[in-house]
């Protein structure tokens, strides 16, 4: 059963590889850039650095009106998205101190470790990373078709539902309202406004979509698209009340909530790194045919990996078995994106010493590669078998939802803010200061709990090892795990008085709009 | 890639795809099973009090499925129990599997550790049994009070933990969670070994390496 359906979807792919030869070539990766404008990095955090022939190029008409309608929502996007984050790293530290502090709030039942570390997963997850991602697809999309985006109203009034619902789902929670499954906490009567604000985010990208004059679609429009249309789907059947139940309903479970970070996050983290790569360097990506290779493995195995956090669990074995089998298949899309991004940034190191920007989303693009791979390796049962169940897991979970795609997302704002506000970033210095802070404090996050996890997974299979001592020896490294956490918290707040300062009028105006001078345009139009 | 329909199309077909295999045919399969004979369904106390498990949060440190002996021999070596199939978890809305261990598996708590008084004083403090522990205390579920008034359950502590002078009281909230850890008790494997469902991967590793 389960190498049918591999077989299958194996078949699949190489339909998708063979599609390949008459559906795109590599001119298609020039659909980002104007005529003439590759060569010529474009940056808004080099400061200092910038090409001289840098600013001429940068001022473009028609991509200045592209910007306008959306940028309201926009800024609005990007400033929930930042106070989601702030809040939500606040609830994370509660909750990972709890864990070495367990007599330490504890008179009122929100603040328990329970909920306090469900707000934060809802919080970052449904807060920062979909509303920061969303909010970049916003920003990004009109500008690869080359159209204002649709109906900018109905996006602003989706993107102000989603934060209600974000906002009542983490009270409810907090509350004590919870559907109690992982990663569907919030209950489905409030999980409406978000199918509802979601709906309304996502109409008008397909609308510009549709009314793209752009001939062709390039990668970035494939995954977030397809994230757009997968994510509704997803959350509505996981939501359907009532209808599940037992191990059913584990096994829906964990298809959702694995498909939220391989059918959601990642597509909004991928198809940022893969627009804002090559728009900041300047150069197309490496290999365009390979992004379809890596889009559609992405689709066909990603959306089967979710039982694997079932192994060893009461469900079928034919089931876990397809789960492990597509989680090893994550090598390919994997590798297929890797090749593109990381050869792409390599190629150009030296914009990745002079872009902020780029270096976030670089170091993002670069730790999905890894989360991906520790991912499938996980999947092995052998290792499964030490990792399952321990704070290994979390450190693997933290490298894809926080290296990954929280490092692109930051990476993303810090490079469009300056073009939706019309101003430069009043202190260039905080974006090397948040830069370091977060990945200091993630590299301590990430390391003790993956060495304590692991420790803690040996300890724990084998028979007679008593539980004191293994609860015992995980403490060095929660501790150590509050320490990284509260560098990354510190960071965030940075982050956020960033964007406060620069939406409140910080930061000098940029030159293009105080200049709005026609010799670029008609540079372009005789190009 | 130059077709928006196609790419819609196609990308909900693969989703549609992973959700008969992850969703539909394994619900299938999972629902044709009877209850384990002798498992009943929750009573209306031990329902209340798993909606304080749900609602506190519990399972974020508790997995609910311990490991099959082909697996490890750790889990029975702790008295968690054998390896749960399938429809052992037929009353459970929603499931508590769980993925974590940051705090032992409850799968069988209530045939491992019966008594109601120990519960109640575990979670009032849970270093008041075991000193290592880093369990969150739930003195919310508890009350101080002068005096027991008729009726109450009263919490058994060392001195060192009682608040001086007083006594500490169960809320109804803490007896029905505690009801509920006592009803957690699938140990019963009166079930043909052949309608089992539960992961057997390992054990088909061991098998084929005879």
């Amino acid at each position: 059963m389960s190498f049918l359906a591999s077989i299958t979807a194996l078949g699949f792919l190489i339909w998708a590889i063979a599609k390949r030869q008459f559906a795109l070539s590599q001119t298609d990766a020039l659909t980002i850039f104007e005529a003439g404008e590759t060569g010529t990095p474009d940056d808004t955090t080099a400061f200092g650095h910038a090409a001289a022939g840098s600013v001429a190029h940068r001022f473009d008409v028609i991509r200045e009106r592209i910007d306008e309608p959306g940028r309201q929502t926009v800024m609005l996007m990007t400033a929930v998205a930042a106070a989601f984050l702030v809040l939500g790293s606040i609830f994370g530290l509660i909750a990972s101190l709890k864990l070495h502090l367990p007599d330490w709030l504890v008179q009122y039942a929100p603040l328990t470790f329970g909920r306090v570390r469900t707000m934060h997963l809802n919080l970052v997850a449904y807060g920062w990373l979909s509303v920061a991602g969303v909010g970049a697809a916003m920003w990004i999309l009109p500008r690869i078709f080359h159209i204002p985006l649709q109906k900018p109203g109905l996006a602003m009034f989706g993107a102000f539902t989603w934060t209600v619902g974000v906002c009542l789902g983490v009270g409810a929670i907090g509350m004590g309202w919870t559907q109690g499954i992982e990663w569907l906490e919030i209950p489905w009567q409030i999980g409406m406004l978000l199918s509802l604000g979601g709906a309304c985010m996502a109409i008008p990208l397909v609308l510009t979509a549709v009314r793209r004059k752009s001939h062709h679609i390039y990668v970035t429009g494939w995954y977030m698209l397809a994230g757009l249309v997968w994510f509704p789907v997803l959350y509505i059947i996981a939501n359907l009340p009532g209808l599940h139940a037992g191990v059913q309903q584990a096994t829906v479970n964990w298809w959702f909530a694995h498909n939220v970070l391989g059918l959601w996050l990642t597509p909004l983290g991928v198809g940022t790194a893969y627009y804002l790569i090559p728009k900041i360097i300047g150069k197309p990506i490496y290999s365009y045919s390979v992004s379809l290779l890596g889009f559609w493995g992405l689709a066909l195995f990603y959306s089967q990996v979710g039982i694997h956090h079932l192994i060893g669990g009461p469900v079928p074995t034919w089931l876990v078995t397809l789960s492990i089998v597509h989680s090893v298949m994550m090598f390919v899309p994997v590798i297929a994106a890797g090749i593109n991004q990381h050869t792409t940034v390599a190629r150009n190191f030296w914009a990745f010493k002079q872009s902020v920007a780029l270096r976030f989303v670089a170091i993002g693009a670069l730790m999905y590669t890894i989360a991906s791979f520790q991912g499938s390796i996980e999947a092995l049962r052998a290792v499964n078998s030490v990792t399952h169940f321990t704070h290994y897991t979390v450190g693997h979970a933290h490298l894809g939802a926080y290296g990954f795609v929280s490092m692109v997302l930051f990476g993303a704002v810090y490079y469009m803010l300056p073009y939706v506000t019309g101003r430069d970033w009043p202190w260039p210095r905080l974006l090397k200061v948040h830069f370091w802070l977060v990945i200091a404090g993630f590299s301590i996050y990430f390391i003790g709990l993956t060495v304590g996890g692991w420790l803690q997974g040996m300890a724990l299979l084998e028979p007679g090892r008593g539980f004191g001592a293994i609860t015992l020896g995980t403490l060095p490294y929660l501790q150590a795990r509050s320490l990284g956490g509260t560098l990354m918290t510190l960071g965030h707040f940075v982050f956020a008085f960033h964007i406060a300062a620069l939406l409140m009028g910080k930061g000098a105006a940029r030159q293009p709009a105080a200049a709005p001078a026609p010799a670029p345009a008609l540079a372009a139009a005789g190009a | 890639m130059n077709r928006l329909v196609t790419i819609f199309s196609v990308a909900l077909g693969i989703l549609a795809f992973a959700t008969l295999l992850l969703v539909i045919v394994p619900g299938a399969q999972i629902r044709s099973q009877a209850p384990t004979p002798g498992l009943a369904d929750y009573n209306p106390q031990q329902l209340a009090g798993r909606a304080q498990y749900l609602n506190l949060g519990c399972v974020y440190c508790h997995s609910q499925q311990p490991r099959a002996a082909g697996q490890t021999l750790a889990d029975l070596s702790r008295g968690w129990g054998p390896a749960p199939s399938a429809s052992d978890f037929a009353y459970d809305r929603p499931h508590q599997l769980g993925t974590m261990r940051t705090g032992p598996d409850l799968l069988n708590v209530g045939a491992r550790l019966p008594s109601r008084d120990w519960h109640l004083t575990h979670l009032y403090q849970p270093r008041a049994i075991f000193d290592w522990s880093i369990m969150p205390a739930y003195p919310f579920l508890f009350e101080t009070k002068a005096r027991a008034g008729p009726g109450d359950v009263v919490v058994r502590l060392e001195a060192r933990f009682a608040p001086p002078g007083q006594v500490v009281v169960a809320k109804q909230e803490a007896l029905d969670l505690v009801a509920y850890l006592q009803s957690l008790n699938r140990t019963n494997q009166d079930i043909d070994p052949a309608k089992r469902i539960g992961d057997q991967g390992y054990a088909l590793t061991k098998g084929a390496a005879k």
